[in-house]
This record gives structure tokens, C-alpha cells and sequence, in this order.
């Protein structure tokens, strides 16, 4: 070795290593549409986890005559049967926000399982988990639970499995799409090649390269719940009385619209404003996403 | 040569000066960051000016403000550029637009994505031509003829072609012919030749000269590859961290490079002939791999016909083929990961399954494999302490002291231990591939698969990868060095089996093979690469340059 003085082996010690990369929560935290999305949502679900406790009145407690707007002690007035609205209203969210997230988490969780094997297996199982999924699309997802919850009746654990069933072959779609760019590439050959199982090469490598479109999902099938959750109740095949509901609240006092508008426009609002709010955490989860993704250049 | 007479440059300079360019800056928004820094350039009439530099040095950014094109957040602050006596900076965007294409044409580098897939060649290759008068067959007449002068052909069922029904070759002539369409006065190349094969690559080099020489235009060659501007450009300006460290004709330049990263540049060079390693196994020895037989292929189609192939303890047989030759088939299928193939694979005595997951542990652990591209082979995820640690608790166990396997494993692959913490996305194509290494290293295997694991980084990169790698066969590990880049074979490898359309059409030791080449196809492949001998010192890629034949080609011979 003669002059080979000019290519040092190792570079220099490095004083301070590039800066990682932003992660995906805080990209999107960084939107505005996020911010106002966490806020409006916030409000939301907080009114709906600490209403049961700061409310004036039980849900099915009688505080005056139905349809009044200006019954002593209550700020809303009394709904159809004479009971306070705004206790009604407080006590209606927590159903309605719990349900709808479990569903949605189990929906998402097994359709991320089914996407990753079918992406990552291939071969018969993919053919089998696609067609499958594609039968299950071809039911709209509120007619498949109407028709279910007809013959078994309504039950709060029949609406998370029948939501759940409905967001699943969904998610798996977009699941498998995901991971079939994460497979292309060397690193899940590399874990092969030393023989790691696939199950772990599925939780270890494919996994964390797929939680932005994941994470995407997970806030729009919240909100397709609860909105699929208050219109069920709507039809009176989602929670039944006297429950307090948001959905249930509607379709009791829709009649009285005109009487009584609170009892009606409460629980609209709150529905309203989780949607919304959902949609916009979404978006900017969605825009945070394709950030990242480009982020991996060649 | 089509000496013309032009609208001189302003103020001096050559009699043509087609283009000059004068204290430009190229800055990047918002961090403010030059990415050009206070570049002057000259580049005359019918000559080419090569732009050489390693990623990330600007000459890229450099290249496109030539045509008064800045990429996405970068802007041009100061400086002029004077195209054929007319200022270029300053002007309205529908000056510029008339200007390109007629006065300055630019060749990116992947011809595949700048040919619209939708439009047939008649259609694209008029389009460069759109504010020609119309009508009359002037336009279709110079299709046809620049066609003719790319070397393809000009028939009216090659023009209803689209662009998918072409090779890569004649797609990058297409793009050529494209530029040259419009006659321009300045044209700048970007890399036009990486992703092609050397013969494919020595064609379409031809065909450029050529053309700059004919038409009197002024060529600005954008490279990493010194080798390939050596044979082609009259003069050289090396990039360096947004500036031009050294310029002058390329004769010089090569010859006695004053700036010391022009010489580290010239010195990463791989050269092209050698007489081979002296410390080559003795042969008789017991092969650690032995390949017998092979036949491989995807669904019916066979990508491999009987292959044999050795690699002793302590040895690094070479594997050579251009693209489609089968040489990554066959790595992997060593590797266990491509698992349609018959035939035997012995690895040290004992046969190797198909599949890495019916191979014993042990097994997989004395065979290791490196992807060609860095940025895929690491998990995004993962720190490098993890990625390097996975390997080993898989196939050994969890270690007593992670921290000391993983610096030991750092160390052997030339990086700090500092290293540990980061994750991929900090680190650069090198250091990736050091990682990459780092992790194949740490089980301590005896077979070491390189696919490729050189090509997609810079030529100084290159250089010192091979080094380490060196130093890793010297420790005792055998190595079978996948690569399509000839001149690298003698450099690392004592023997090399040389592929061609799923056969071995040549097997020996690298100085044999390099200097008597039995096969037409092997002499193909070393008469197409371009070559050039270093004047001023010896390369650190070689242990002994004894024997090897001068062979300078460098631009004007």
C-alpha cells in the first residue's frame, strides 16, 4: 500500500449527526387542520366521557312536562317523555364514542392481520383473503348490519362485531396495498435470508413501514362508525330505550322538531362536530403520510 | 470542425465561446445553503465540457440552471449565463421557453422516464420542433434525418413506435436525437450513460461526440464516472461541494490534477487490467462453495443453464454479467432466496436446501448476503444497533454484551461506534452499505454474497467499500463479488466467471481472463469500458500493478 493516505477508511467522527427525521404524529401535528381537528374532537369526546359525572339529572329521571323549553332547573328543557335534555345529552356520547372506537380499532386490527398476510404470503391465501373481501364489499356496510341485527336483534356487542366485520375487508385492501411496496424491498429479503419466521418479519419489518396508511384508516373508520352507529340507532336497530344515545335521541324526538328543537340539535351538533373533527385529524395524518413516504428516496 | 461564427461571447474568452457562465449562485430555499457557489465556466463551440463530482456537489443544479431551470425550492441569486452572445438570466419565462429546445437541450438521466410512454416517436420527436412553420415536410424530414444520425433507423414503422417497445439503448439515442433536433447551441447531459450497459454505454458516447462535433455544439457532460469523462471530454471542471475546484483540458487535468480531490476522485478509478492477485488460494485446496450443475428460472422460463462455479476458503471469485445475465438469480439462489432451481449446492461438504428456511442455522450464519441498493436493504425503522443485532440473536443468540458485538461489527466496517444509535435515514449511501456490511460481518460468517453492492454509489464510495472489503478477505472470508462493472473484477477478485445469457461463457483467474480473454464476449465487455491509466500515482485499488499494459485513451488520442 502505497498512497492510499487520501481516502481515510472511516469519515471523520461525526460532531452532530443529521437530524432524524420528524416523525409521523408530529408532521401531522404541524398541520393546522390536525390542531383544529384534535380540538373540535376533543371537545367532543371530552363532553362525552366526563358528561355522565357533571350531569343534573339521571338520563331517565322525569323533571317535567315532555316537550317544554322552559321547565325550571333544566338549561334545554324536557324531551318527549318529560326528561331533561341536556342530562340526556351528556350521558348519550359515552355509548356512542365507546362503541364506536372499539369497533373501529377491531375493524382495523384484523383487517391490518388479513391486508399483511394476504400482501406478504401471496399465493392461495391472497387469492382466497381478496376474494373473500370482495363478497363482504359487495353488501353496503348499514344494509349487511340492518339485515344481521333483523334476525338476531339489536345488542351493543352485535354492532362492534358487525361494524368491525364491515371496516375490515376495507382496511385489508389498503393494508395489502401498503405492504406490498414494503416487501419489494431488500430489508424483509435480508430478514429471510437469516431465516426469521413470518410472523415476525410481518410484526418486525412490515408493520412499523405501514403505520402511516394504517393510522390513516383508523381515524376515517372511527368516523364511518359513528356515524354508522348513530344512523343504526336512528333506524331503532342500534341501541334501544331508554338508553341515552345521540342516535336514539334523534329518531325519538324528530317529531317534535318544531316543539322542541334542543333535543334534536344537541345531539346533531355533537355528531356533527366528532365527524368533522375525526375527518380533519384524518387529513392531516393522511397529508403527514405521503410526506414520510417520500421521504424514502433512492 | 464547423468553426462558426456566431454571435461571439461579450466579453473575450474563446473565438466560439458557445455558452459562459460567470460567478453563478445557486442557493437553496428556505435554509439559504448555496448549492452553486460563484461558478464561471466556459464551454466552446463543438467541444464538451466534463462536470465531475459526487452526489450532493451541485452539478446537477449547475446543469439545469443552463437552461435557466432551477429545481423546486432553489432560486438563482447572482452570477450570468451568456448563451451564444445572449444573455440568458433575466429573461421573461417565455423567452426561456422559445430558448430551449432550439438554443439549449438537456438529456436527463433515465431516457425511460423522459420519453412520454403515450406518444408515439413521430409525435415526441416532433414536438421538439413545435414552433417550426408549419406544414411542408420540413419537420418529418429532419425527424427522419436526425434519426439516421443517432444510428437508428428512420422507417415509418420505427416512428409509430412508442416508447416501451425499445431497449434502454435506443430509448437514451431517442433522447439524443431529441436534443439534437433542434440544432442547438449549448447541450447538457445529465449522467446520460448511467443504468446502460458498457457496450450500450460505448455506442451512445460515440454518437455524442459525433454529433457535437458535427453540429458545432457545445456539450456539457454531467458525471461521477471519471473514466467515462476521461475518453470523452476536451476539457474538465471538477465540482466540490457546490464550487469548481479545478478546470482545465482534460489532458491536463487527468495527467496532473492539482487539487488534491481531483486526485482522490482519479485515484478511486477502478483500472481495467491487471495480472491478478499474487496471494490467489493454492488451488487443490477443498472448495467452501460448490456449485454444480445449477439451473434456475422464473415459472417456465430458465434464467440459468448449467452453471459450476467455485469459491475456495478465503477467496473472492468474481461474478460478471450485464443486466438480464442471471448473475442476481444466481447469488440469491445461494443465498436461499430464490428457490426454483435444481442442481447441487455443496457448502462446505454438506448440501444447501433451497430455501434459507430449510437450511440449518449454522448454515444460514456462515452465509451472509449485501443488496445492491442501500437505501431498501435497512429498515427505516430500526436503529443501526438494532439492525445490526438482529442477525446475531437470530442465528447465535442473544449475546452476553450486545453492545461489544455490535461495535466489534461497526468496527470491521469502518464506522464509529457512535454509529449505534442512529437509524438509516441519517446516514449516507456509503454508510448505509457500511452498515449493510456491519450486519452481514457481525455473525461472522464464512461466505460473504455482494450483489452489486457498489453500484449504486459514488466512484470514491466505491473505492473505499472495496478496500474494506479486502480487508475482510484478508481476515479469511471468502467472498463471491456480484457486479456488472468489469474494471472492479481485478480489483478485488482472484478468479472470475463471466456471465452471459444464463451461462458462464468464461471461468479462470482474473489475470488471465483480463489479459487473454477466450471469448468474444469477454473482449467485448473489456474493449467497451472505458479505461484510463493514472500518470501521477498508483492507485490504492491495486496491491501490484505489475505487468499491466499502458493503455491510456484519454479524450483526443
Amino acid at each position: 500500500m502505497t498512497a492510499a493516505t487520501a481516502d481515510t477508511g472511516a469519515p471523520a467522527a461525526p460532531a452532530a449527526p443529521p437530524a432524524r427525521g420528524r416523525g409521523l404524529l408530529r408532521t401531522a401535528w404541524g398541520y393546522g387542520r390536525t390542531k383544529a381537528g384534535v380540538a373540535i374532537a376533543g371537545a367532543v369526546v371530552l363532553t362525552a366521557v366526563i358528561g355522565p359525572f357533571v350531569s343534573p339529572y339521571a338520563p331517565t329521571e322525569l323533571v317535567g312536562i315532555p316537550n317544554a323549553t322552559d321547565v325550571d332547573g333544566t338549561l334545554f328543557g324536557t324531551d318527549q317523555v318529560g326528561r331533561d335534555v341536556f342530562s340526556r345529552f351528556l350521558h348519550g356520547g359515552y355509548t356512542l364514542v365507546l362503541v364506536a372506537v372499539t369497533a373501529a380499532l377491531a375493524g382495523v386490527a384484523a383487517g391490518a392481520v388479513l391486508g399483511m398476510a394476504a400482501g406478504y404470503l401471496r399465493g392461495r391465501l391472497d387469492d382466497l383473503v381478496m376474494r373473500a373481501n370482495d363478497m363482504l364489499l359487495a353488501f353496503p356496510q348499514l344494509v349487511l348490519a340492518l339485515l344481521v341485527m333483523s334476525i338476531l336483534g339489536p345488542k351493543v356487542w352485535l354492532i362492534v362485531v358487525l361494524i368491525a366485520v364491515s371496516h375490515a375487508p376495507r382496511v385489508a385492501r389498503v393494508a395489502r396495498e401498503a405492504t406490498l411496496r414494503v416487501v419489494e424491498q431488500d430489508f424483509v429479503k435480508s430478514a429471510e435470508a437469516i431465516g426469521v419466521p413470518r410472523w415476525r418479519i410481518m410484526a418486525g419489518e412490515i408493520l412499523p413501514n405501514i403505520t402511516g396508511p394504517l393510522l390513516v384508516e383508523l381515524g376515517l373508520r372511527i368516523t364511518y362508525s359513528v356515524g354508522l352507529i348513530a344512523t343504526l340507532s336512528f333506524l331503532g336497530m342500534g341501541l334501544q330505550p331508554p338508553i341515552a344515545d345521540w342516535g336514539l335521541m334523534i329518531n325519538e324526538n324528530r317529531v317534535v322538531l318544531t316543539v322542541q328543537p334542543w333535543s334534536v340539535a344537541l345531539p346533531v351538533a355533537a355528531v356533527a362536530l366528532l365527524t368533522i373533527g375525526a375527518n380533519l385529524i384524518t387529513d392531516g395524518l393522511a397529508r403527514a403520510s405521503i410526506g414520510i413516504d417520500r421521504g424514502v428516496q433512492k | 470542425m464547423t468553426t462558426e461564427h456566431s454571435g461571439t461571447g461579450g466579453a473575450g474568452g474563446g473565438a466560439a465561446a458557445a455558452v459562459r457562465v460567470d460567478g453563478l449562485t445557486v442557493i437553496g430555499r428556505p435554509s439559504d445553503v448555496e448549492i452553486v457557489s460563484d461558478v464561471s465556466l466556459t464551454v466552446r463551440r463543438g467541444e464538451i465540457l466534463g462536470l465531475v463530482g459526487e452526489s450532493g456537489s451541485g452539478k446537477t443544479t449547475l446543469g439545469l440552471s443552463l437552461l435557466a431551470h432551477g429545481k423546486r425550492a432553489t432560486a438563482i441569486t447572482a452570477g450570468t449565463i451568456t448563451l451564444s452572445g445572449e444573455d440568458l438570466l433575466g429573461r421573461s419565462e417565455a423567452e426561456v421557453r422559445r430558448l430551449r429546445g432550439r438554443s439549449v437541450a438537456y438529456i436527463p438521466q433515465s431516457p425511460a422516464s423522459a420519453l412520454n410512454p403515450a406518444l408515439r416517436l413521430r409525435v415526441q420527436l416532433a414536438e421538439a420542433l413545435h414552433d417550426a412553420p408549419a406544414g411542408g415536410g420540413g419537420v418529418d424530414a429532419r425527424v427522419r434525418e436526425v434519426l439516421r444520425e443517432v444510428a437508428l433507423p428512420d422507417d415509418d414503422a420505427f416512428l409509430a413506435r412508442y416508447p416501451h417497445q425499445l431497449s434502454g439503448g435506443q430509448q437514451q439515442r431517442v433522447a439524443i436525437a431529441m436534443a439534437f433536433i433542434g440544432r442547438p447551441d449549448l447541450i447538457v447531459l445529465d449522467e446520460p450513460t448511467t443504468g446502460l450497459d458498457v457496450t450500450t454505454q460505448a455506442h451512445v458516447l460515440a454518437t455524442i461526440r459525433a454529433l457535437t462535433r458535427d453540429y458545432g455544439t457545445a456539450g456539457v457532460y454531467i458525471s461521477h464516472d471519471m473514466a467515462v469523462v476521461a475518453d470523452l471530454a476536451d476539457e474538465i471542471a471538477v465540482m466540490y461541494d457546490g464550487k469548481v475546484v479545478e478546470r482545465g483540458p482534460a489532458r491536463r487535468v487527468l495527467a496532473t490534477p492539482s487539487h488534491p480531490y481531483t486526485a482522490k476522485l482519479l485515484r478511486a478509478v477502478p483500472l481495467l487490467k491487471t495480472t491478478g492477485h499474487a496471494e490467489a488460494a493454492a488451488p487443490g485446496e477443498d472448495a467452501l462453495l460448490r456449485v454444480r450443475g445449477l439451473r434456475a428460472g422464473y415459472g417456465k422460463a430458465d434464467v440459468l443453464r448449467g452453471i459450476d462455479v467455485e469459491v475456495r476458503r478465503g477467496e473472492c471469485v468474481a461474478l460478471l454479467g450485464e443486466s438480464g445475465s442471471g448473475k442476481t438469480t444466481l447469488a440469491r439462489s445461494i443465498a436461499g432466496l430464490h428457490r426454483r432451481f435444481t442442481g447441487e449446492v455443496l457448502f462446505d461438504g454438506a448440501p444447501l436446501a433451497a430455501s434459507s428456511y430449510k437450511r440449518t442455522a449454522e448454515q444460514r450464519r456462515r452465509v451472509q448476503y449485501i443488496f445492491q441498493n442501500p437505501y431498501e436493504a435497512l429498515n427505516p425503522r430500526k436503529s443501526v444497533r438494532d439492525l445490526i443485532l438482529q442477525p446475531y440473536t437470530h442465528l447465535a443468540g442473544r449475546p452476553d454484551d450486545p453492545d461489544a458485538v455490535v461495535g466489534e461489527a461497526l468496527e470491521r466496517a469502518a464506522l464509529p461506534a457512535a454509529y449505534a444509535a442512529r437509524y438509516p435515514e441519517q446516514l449516507s449511501g456509503g454508510e448505509r452499505q457500511r452498515v449493510s456490511i456491519a450486519r452481514a460481518v457481525a455473525t461472522r460468517p464464512d461466505l460473504l454474497i455482494c450483489d452489486e453492492i457498489t453500484s449504486a454509489l459514488d466512484v470514491s464510495v466505491q473505492a473505499e467499500i472495496v478496500k474494506l472489503l479486502r480487508g475482510l478477505q484478508d481476515d479469511g472470508m471468502a467472498l463471491l463479488f456480484v457486479t456488472h462493472n468489469i474494471a472492479l473484477v481485478s480489483n478485488i477478485a482472484q478468479r472470475v466467471a463471466v456471465l452471459n445469457s444464463g451461462e458462464i461463457v468464461e471461468y479462470g483467474p482474473v489475470g488471465t481472463v483480463m489479459s487473454r480473454p477466450e471469448h468474444d464476449y469477454t473482449r467485448a465487455l473489456i474493449a467497451d469500458t472505458p479505461d484510463f491509466e493514472l500518470s501521477f500515482s498508483e492507485s490504492p485499488l491495486h496491491r501490484t500493478i505489475q505487468g499491466a499494459e499502458p493503455r491510456t485513451r484519454t479524450a483526443g488520442d
